[in-house]
């Protein structure tokens, strides 16, 4: 399976040596990375070419890396049903770069787009409609970028004055809190309360003692065990009946 | 004249089976019989017609509406108290808040419990229409459709069983019962 997306990855970057800069296999699945300006004719041609055949567009989404220098990252997911496979292309911009819109090569791109630029604030140039798909009529900003707040700035209330919802800066009775736990799946990795004398080498022979007293319960198990001779007759009785 | 029960009794629970419940029966057949019409308290009688007859907006917005819908359908089956969904609100006593409420809702369900007639009563279920719940410090989440609509019942839960919700709505009928008159 990974030399065959090899072969065909190689076979994509053999075809587009100037749009497609790399492509790797991670987890089972061929990612392309691709120039902004090429984009277009990258998805083109995965769409059109024999051996590529990628026919759906299944999904853009936006990505924010706040730390890089174009923050923000595209991410296109194909899926190819002749070919029984998926690729993967990734392009980076900025907040004033627009990318070339897809929606001329698949018309599915127009409410991906609208939600990229939505969620993230990414322009799409050449597309069609591009205005907000998710948020509130009205509203500002850009939710999945890392620098919004996530309660962010306005609420909303029935005003019964004006007969109308108002919209006021959030006004929080209690303020967001960010535990630290770690994974409830794990459990709990740092000392516990009670915990410190757990490694005390003067305590091991107190230890020890508990472990034969746990060794002790054991054996009380062990003789619970008779229950099963118990149940093994039960079932001789059983058969007999039979 | 006729049969006079006591007026101070009618909030109290009815009267158990036995002689005397038998004997106002007899006595309310007997006055039919003669008369032909009986007398009660109109308002008292409105309350009944008014609880017995809870006809609610749908206002599914969530998966609160998956329990909602548990309790119209046959398992539970809410026609049994006279509650039957109705697809407008002009149509409507009740409208059952269920699910997540948005800012983007919000102007449009204010729009809608506007055009039910009076009187009418909100329901509000589950965490997220009661206060926001899971979605109390998001962005885009209304913290409680009380903050949109005054709010009768409020049914916790996430979400609330099919049960819950039917509490809800017997809780109603008695606040009904209880407080209801004709003039608002």
């Amino acid at each position: 399976m990974d030399l065959a997306l090899q072969d065909l990855g190689e076979y994509i970057v053999g075809h587009l040596p100037d749009e497609v800069e790399e492509n790797e296999i991670k987890l089972g699945e061929l990612i392309l990375s691709a120039k902004a300006e090429g984009i277009i004719k990258v998805i083109h041609f995965l769409r059109d070419d024999v051996s590529c055949q990628f026919k759906q567009l299944v999904d853009i989404c936006g990505v924010d890396y706040p730390d890089r220098s174009p923050r923000f990252e595209v991410v296109y997911n194909l899926l190819s049903l002749v070919h029984n496979n998926r690729v993967r292309v990734k392009i980076r911009t900025d907040e004033e770069t627009p990318v070339p819109s897809v929606t001329s090569v698949f018309s599915a791109a127009n409410w991906w787009e609208r939600e990229a630029w939505d969620m993230y604030g990414i322009y799409f140039s050449e597309h069609p409609d591009l205005r907000r798909i998710l948020t509130d009529y009205g509203f500002e900003g850009h939710p999945l970028r890392k620098d919004f707040p996530l309660t962010g700035y306005v609420e909303l209330r029935y005003d019964d004055e004006q007969k109308r919802v108002v919209y006021e800066p959030v006004k929080l009775t209690q303020e967001y809190r960010d535990f630290d736990f770690l994974s409830p799946w794990e459990g709990v990795q740092r000392m516990l309360p009670g915990d410190e004398k757990a490694g005390d080498p003067e305590l091991a022979g107190e230890e020890a003692g508990t472990g034969g007293a746990r060794t002790g319960t054991k054996k009380v198990g062990e003789t619970g065990g008779g229950e099963d001779d118990n149940d093994d007759a039960e079932a001789r009785d059983r058969k007999k009946n039979a | 004249m006729g049969v006079t029960i006591n007026p101070l009794a009618g909030d109290a629970a009815p009267l158990p089976s036995g002689t005397e419940q038998e004997a106002l029966l007899q006595q309310m057949t007997d006055e039919l019989q003669d008369k032909g019409f009986l007398l009660a308290n109109v308002d008292r009688l409105v309350n009944w017609a008014r609880s017995g007859s809870l006809w609610p907006m749908t206002f599914g917005l969530a998966c609160c509406a998956v329990e909602m819908i548990h309790s119209y359908c046959s398992r539970y089956d809410l026609d049994r108290f006279g509650v039957v969904p109705r697809p407008s609100p002009r149509q409507s006593d009740v409208i059952i808040v269920a699910g997540t409420l948005t800012n983007k809702m919000a102007p449009a369900f204010r729009k809608v419990y506007d055009q039910m007639a009076e009187p009418r009563y909100v329901i509000s279920m589950g965490s997220c229409a009661n206060a926001g719940g899971y979605y109390h410090y998001s962005y885009s989440v209304v913290r409680g459709c009380d903050r949109v609509v005054p709010v009768d019942i409020y049914v916790p839960g996430c979400p609330p069983t099919a049960e819950a919700l039917i509490y809800g709505i017997l809780q109603l009928q008695k606040k009904i019962k209880r407080t209801g008159m004709l003039w608002r």
